[in-house]
């Protein structure tokens, strides 16, 4: 059984059907991604997963039980985490703040502080910064914070949406060496990516989303080779 | 910013034209010209003399001058009050021509001879106001091309004499009275007065300026984050506590109105920090706070009044029930607008405080709730056979109210679900998928913060002795909303400062009630103008603490 499972997700905003009967899997120990060029329905989907915005139609199920009798706040509780598109860190509160948010539904205070030291061995900047504003961090670390924040619940799976947006390349690349630490030291990763090309690098199967509804479906390296994407999304001719 | 030409200098000065004749024409300064602040020179003066001053103060600020060409800085400022001293003797000089009452009620003869400073001649009059002008936007002007230890030197010192002359009647009972008081005249400050105060006070303030500066020059990381030896908070803390606690003996029941303001302001205090729980840590935008206020003040009213609506019990009895009932009035108003944000809520809410006092003010309910009559006959609060039936008794009443509500404010605001409300205050999405319950998160916070209200709505009906629903008006929400928003939003320091200036300030200038909602208005765009995050703000953690100062230890 996969670990999470969507099948046949319709989700709409209004009248504006914005997911149109989508079926995708990740296995537990993987890192898959979802590609798709703006306005397709990636970060709908991740809505639709932490139900945010309800399926209208269709099921999404973590471990085989069906996500959408929980309330968003819920979801956490299951193991689901995200990194929300452009962030989302509490600007006003520090760094650390942000992050015992993060951890926000756990009470195990020996865990938790495990996992703070956890987050900052991954990210030694943060904790440099711990006291300072979240909303007076640089962009990359505030990208490191809100991952560093959603770890700190222990998800089973992490949902990130557009890690790589408005980074410079050689830290989108530190942050997808740690994205692909986290996935080797357990935890199973939902990567939702514009950049392609660093994606299809570290996941080991994608999926391809336009206007949505799923196009194609393959391992990373088959997807790399596929004439259409590397014409639409990875630029090459 | 723009590059500084004549012809934004000129615009600045007919800008300030604009503003004087505006201020003249509320009527304001007529009628404030009966409080001398120092010797001839009234409030009335000083009220139109200000904006000179800051215009030209404003305008030497942001003048690009201020490195290129300073020597010319001054002269902006010159011109900048001249134009606008300029525009406003064209009041005078039109108006005796031409009868303009009909459109501006407040043009009166009064008020072209205030202006042009008695004199018999307009010509005379009319040089005068416009040299005065020049004068003020000038000598305004020469401040920020200053070395910054004179400059905010003598700013604060000129608006602390200011404030004292204005507030002479309660400088001269107060503030060290044998020291101070030759230098006050019956009313207002004398002219040697004044002149020393600005001296002194200048001098003080420029010290103070010098000494911060350097601290900050060494720049160790505890003085930057305002942070100091518990021994030096403990020194603090108690001196302040003892102030609180010797007020009234000291100076209050000596004064029977000024106890009374100092009073109200203290119930604004608590239900300001009621209401920035709601505001300030949470985020939610809540309009209609004089609900909870006024179901706390009903309920002591009606269990406690003597009269036929009455239930015979006492403050004690009742205080509890009040503060429990607006909680619950607070949880309930608050499910209808969870899904509510921003604008929305503010409006929906708003709704909630008038149908309250509609409600008090119904036929239906006058068997009850007595209608447009109110409620009278409340009884003071007894404590054993001491009944609290003084200003300076209550007072401490009040005090006590404070501390709690103070405490509990700073618990809540480190506690998990102070946390929580700060999340949802940042992001409510995120915040629930951060496992944020944003039901039960919101309802805390209109609970808590309804709760506070009714605490100070039940003592002021102990206080007042009789309520009425027409007391319970959305002034009340506004001013408790401007005063977090002048304080600075969500700190608890704020608030007190934001009601001192906002309550506290216009009962005690009482010429200015009419003003009130100007003066609202004027110190809200000030605000946003000079220091846009309020008077005392939380502060930000903006440079990092040294490393493992607050983590937790490393194995
Ligand atoms: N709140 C909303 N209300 C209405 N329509 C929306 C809303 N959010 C998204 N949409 C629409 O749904 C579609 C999918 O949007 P979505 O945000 O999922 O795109 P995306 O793939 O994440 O794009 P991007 O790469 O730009 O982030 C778009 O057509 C968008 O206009
Ligand atoms: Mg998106």
């Amino acid at each position: 059984m996969a670990l999470l499972e969507l099948h046949n997700v319709h989700a709409y905003y209004g009248n504006i059907h914005a997911l149109k009967g989508i079926s995708l899997t990740v296995e537990e120990g993987e890192i898959v991604t979802l590609i798709g060029a703006n306005g397709a329905g990636k970060t709908t989907t991740l809505r639709v997963i932490t139900m945010l915005l309800p399926p209208r139609e269709g099921t999404v199920t973590l471990n085989g039980e069906d996500l959408s009798q929980y309330r968003t706040h819920e979801i956490v509780l299951k193991g689901v985490s995200m990194v929300p598109e452009g962030r989302g860190v509490f600007a006003r509160l520090t760094v650390l703040e942000n992050l015992e948010l993060g951890a926000y539904t756990r009470d195990d205070k020996q865990a938790i502080a495990e996992d703070l030291e956890r987050v900052f061995t991954l990210f030694p900047r943060l904790k440099e910064r711990q006291g300072q504003a979240a909303g007076t961090l640089s962009g990359g670390e505030q990208q490191m914070l809100a991952i560093g924040r959603a770890l700190m619940s222990r998800p089973k799976i992490l949902l990130l949406d557009e890690p790589s947006m408005g980074l410079a390349p050689i830290l989108v690349e530190s942050i997808f060496d740690i994205i692909q630490e986290i996935n080797r030291q357990g935890t199973t990763v939902l990567l939702v990516e514009q950049n392609a090309l660093m994606a299809l690098q570290i996941a080991h199967r994608g999926y391809v989303l336009r206007t949505g509804e799923i196009v194609l479906a393959d391992t990373a390296e088959n997807l790399r080779n596929n004439e259409m994407v590397q014409k639409t999304y990875l630029g090459m001719e | 910013m723009q590059a500084t030409t004549w012809r934004s200098t000129i615009k600045a000065g007919l800008l300030t034209g604009v503003i004087a004749l505006y201020v003249a024409l509320t009527g304001m300064v007529l009628s404030l010209s009966k409080r001398p602040v120092v010797d001839k020179l009234s409030l009335g003066h000083v009220v139109y003399m200000l904006v000179f001053v800051v215009m030209g103060y404003l305008t030497a600020r942001r003048s690009s001058w201020r490195t290129t060409r300073p020597a010319l800085v001054p002269v902006q400022g010159l011109v900048v009050g001249g134009i606008g001293a300029a525009l406003l003797a064209l009041l005078p000089v039109f108006g005796q021509q031409v009868d303009l009452s009909w459109i501006f009620v407040t043009t009166k003869p009064n008020l072209y001879k205030f202006l042009l400073f008695n004199q018999e001649s307009m010509a005379v009059g009319v040089a005068y106001l416009v040299l005065t002008g020049a004068a003020l936007g000038g000598i305004a002007a020469l401040l920020p091309i200053l070395p910054e230890v004179l400059h905010q030197g003598l700013l604060y010192g000129a608006g602390f004499t200011l404030l004292l002359g204005v507030l002479s009647d309660l400088a001269q009972r107060t503030v060290l009275k044998v020291v101070l008081k030759p230098l006050f005249a019956y009313k207002g400050l004398k002219p040697s007065g004044a002149l020393i105060l600005f001296v002194v006070l200048s001098v003080l303030f420029g010290l103070r300026h010098w000494w911060l500066q350097r601290q900050r020059e060494r720049s160790t990381m505890e003085v930057i984050l305002g942070e100091r030896p518990a021994w030096a908070r403990g020194v603090q803390q108690g001196l302040l506590l003892g102030f609180l606690l010797i007020l009234p003996v000291w100076l209050l029941n000596k004064d029977a109105y000024l106890n009374s303001v100092v009073n109200l302001v203290n119930l604004y205090i608590i239900m300001g920090l009621g209401l920035n729980i709601v505001v300030g840590f949470a985020g939610l935008l809540d309009l209609g706070y004089v609900a909870f206020f006024a179901i706390g003040a009903y309920t002591v009213a009606l269990m406690t009044s003597t009269g036929d609506l009455g239930h015979g019990y006492t403050f004690w009895q009742a205080l509890p029930l009040a503060v429990i009932l607006a909680l619950v009035a607070g949880v309930v108003l608050g499910i209808p607008v969870l899904r509510m944000r921003g604008d929305y809520l503010a409006i929906v809410t708003l709704g909630f405080g008038e149908i309250i006092r509609i409600l008090a003010n119904s036929d239906w309910l006058k068997p009850f709730m007595g209608g447009a009559l109110g409620v009278l006959d409340i009884p003071k609060p007894a404590l054993g056979n001491l009944v609290l039936k003084e200003e300076y008794q209550l007072y401490y009443l009040i005090l006590a109210g404070i501390f709690i509500t103070w405490f509990i404010a700073t618990r809540l605001y480190h506690s998990r679900v102070g946390r929580a409300w700060q999340a949802l205050r940042e992001d409510e999405d995120v915040a629930e998928a951060m496992g944020i319950h944003l039901v039960t998160t919101k309802l805390l916070a209109f609970g808590f913060g309804a709760a506070f209200s009714g605490l100070s709505g039940a003592i002021f009906a102990a206080k007042v002795g009789s309520v009425y629903p027409h007391t319970f008006n959305l002034i009340i929400s506004i001013n408790v909303l401007s005063l977090i928003i002048v304080g600075g939003i969500g700190s608890l320091p704020g608030v007190v400062v934001g009601a001192l200036a906002l309550v506290g300030l216009p009962e005690l200038l009482r010429e200015f009630s009419e003003y009130r909602m100007l003066f609202y208005g004027i110190a809200l765009i000030t605000m946003m103008l000079v220091k846009p995050e309020g008077f005392w703000p939380k502060k930000l953690n903006v440079y990092s603490r040294p490393q493992d100062d607050t983590g937790p230890a490393t194995p």
